[in-house]
């Protein structure tokens, strides 16, 4: 079924991943009239990589960035410090507004328990009462889910074993975009 | 590969960690500093840890630092002061901490007025140390708030040079500066009257220099230190008049030098004595920074330290 255990299973090609990009800002172009209330946000680290070709993306659409963007690191709010096997080391936060009566938009490159979206929800308290959290990500596993979580805009659902892990790579970052499907334990 | 946990179960000393791990705290504080200088300045992290402030010695600014800190990173603290406890009734050291650990304490901040207490605590308990001050030997978070302040300020410390002015045999702070700014690879200077100079300090690769003037032309950053009055059991200067005139830092001296250095004091500050009221509220000085990166810095501190492995 895996054609290697070091390449993984392609699951959105570098062809198919620039139209997901494009169809998710469609998305919210279609569900966001006022974009002026809209924040939008990408959880450290791997989420602001998806957020930043967001962000891009919809500023080439628009011709201009009404609405803002920050980054969100949520290493502090984590609830398994203290219980995981190796310490996580924390990235910056820039958010330079409060998010009181705004529309937030958390995004995250892979939506797999729903732990990293709760504690960035509580994150999120420290910086006002948004009116309200929706949820992007790249790559949904959506029978995997410890909380009762859910993405409102998402690239791709993905059915997989608890086992497997699912990488999204970033040409900026890696080489290429796209995402691919191990069939082992993730290093990270 | 950056390190993600701290190497060491106890902060004791600067001497006993890593450059690692002084750059995994500098950086952590950083991402610190910016959750203080939010409208709501509280992290849930360390919520379900307990702390004793256990401080055998007085303390306003380190105590104060510390509890904030913890508050900030959402643990429960309980304070202990050594005068207002059984410790004025002969209990010992170990049965004290053993009493405190006993109501399920995780982590012991600790100040003692004896040098390597917190040593003999490490080898005999299970909770995490943090040395807040012992004797006249480490003030680790202070050199490391220290540090902070200086990258802040300057960038990089490499190859920074970095005057240490005033009473540097009481002086714990020295020490710990001493070894961070090694450690960081700053070079560091020791300056003061030959009586408050240890005598084989030059040993741990520091400069020695009795001219403050030349100190200062050498230097990019001055930290200068209280005259510990409390400490002057013997007479080590003349006069606290004799020690303004020939070691105080003062506006004139400062502009007489042809560059402008950074200023720092870890307080609390004599004014008029080792330093002039116009340098201690300049822009060069970095006073006030110190304290609020102290709180920073010590969140750092307990949040890895609650955070390590094993």
């Amino acid at each position: 079924m895996f054609l290697d255990m070091e390449q993984g299973k392609l699951i959105i090609s570098k062809e198919r991943f620039g139209l997901t990009i494009q169809r998710l800002c469609h998305q919210i172009l279609e569900r966001h009239v006022h974009l002026e209330d809209l924040c939008l946000i990408g959880i450290q680290e791997r989420g602001v990589y998806l957020a930043e070709r967001i962000k891009n993306q919809l500023v080439n659409m628009l011709g201009s960035q009404p609405f803002d963007y920050g980054k969100l690191d949520i290493t502090f709010y984590r609830d398994d410090f203290r219980r995981r096997d190796t310490p996580l080391k924390a990235a910056s936060t820039e958010m330079n507004f409060i998010v009181e009566g705004r529309n937030v938009l958390l995004v995250d490159d892979v939506l797999y328990t729903g732990r990293t979206v709760h504690a960035a929800i509580a994150a999120l308290q420290d910086f006002g009462r948004p009116s309200s959290i929706e949820m992007l990500c790249m790559v949904d596993r959506r029978f995997n889910r410890h909380f009762p979580i859910k993405a409102d805009y998402k690239g791709v659902a993905v059915d997989a074993l608890d086992e497997a892990y699912v990488r999204v790579r970033w040409k900026e970052y890696h080489g290429e975009d796209q995402v691919l499907l191990f069939s082992g334990k993730s290093d990270s | 590969m950056s390190l993600s946990q701290l190497s060491t179960k106890h902060l004791l000393g600067i001497k006993y960690i890593t450059k690692e791990d002084i750059e995994l705290i500098l950086k952590t504080a950083t991402e610190f500093k910016e959750v203080i200088n939010r409208p709501i300045k509280k992290v849930p992290s360390l919520r379900d840890v307990t702390i004793a402030n256990v401080f055998f010695e007085n303390s306003t600014r380190t105590r104060i630092s510390f509890e904030l800190a913890e508050k900030r990173l959402s643990a429960d603290t309980i304070n202990f002061s050594a005068s207002s406890s059984s410790v004025s009734k002969g209990e010992t050291l170990l049965d004290t901490v053993n009493n405190i650990l006993a109501m399920k304490v995780d982590m012991i901040v600790m100040r003692h007025p004896a040098p390597g207490a917190h040593h003999f605590l490490a080898k005999r308990i299970d909770a995490n140390i943090v040395n807040a001050g012992d004797g006249t030997h480490e003030h680790p978070t202070q050199a490391l708030l220290d540090a902070y302040s200086m990258q802040e300020k300057l960038g990089t410390l490499e190859n920074k040079n970095v005057v240490i002015i005033g009473d540097i045999l009481h002086s714990r702070v020295a020490l710990s500066n001493i070894f961070c700014l090694q450690k960081l690879g700053a070079n560091v200077m020791v300056c003061g009257p030959a009586t408050l100079i240890p005598r084989h300090i030059a040993s741990l690769g520091v400069k020695v220099e009795h001219n403050v003037r030349k100190a200062l032309e050498w230097c990019d950053v001055a930290n200068v230190l209280r005259i510990q009055l409390e400490r002057q059991d013997m007479r080590y200067i003349p006069s606290l008049r004799e020690y303004a005139l020939y070691f105080g830092i003062n506006k004139t001296l400062l502009d007489s030098l042809n560059k402008e250095i950074v200023i720092m004091h870890p307080g609390p500050i004599n004014r008029g004595v080792e330093i002039t009221s116009d340098v201690a509220d300049s822009g060069q000085s970095i006073i006030l920074d110190q304290v609020e990166n102290g709180v920073a810095v010590r969140m750092a501190v307990l949040y890895l330290l609650a955070g390590r492995v094993g």
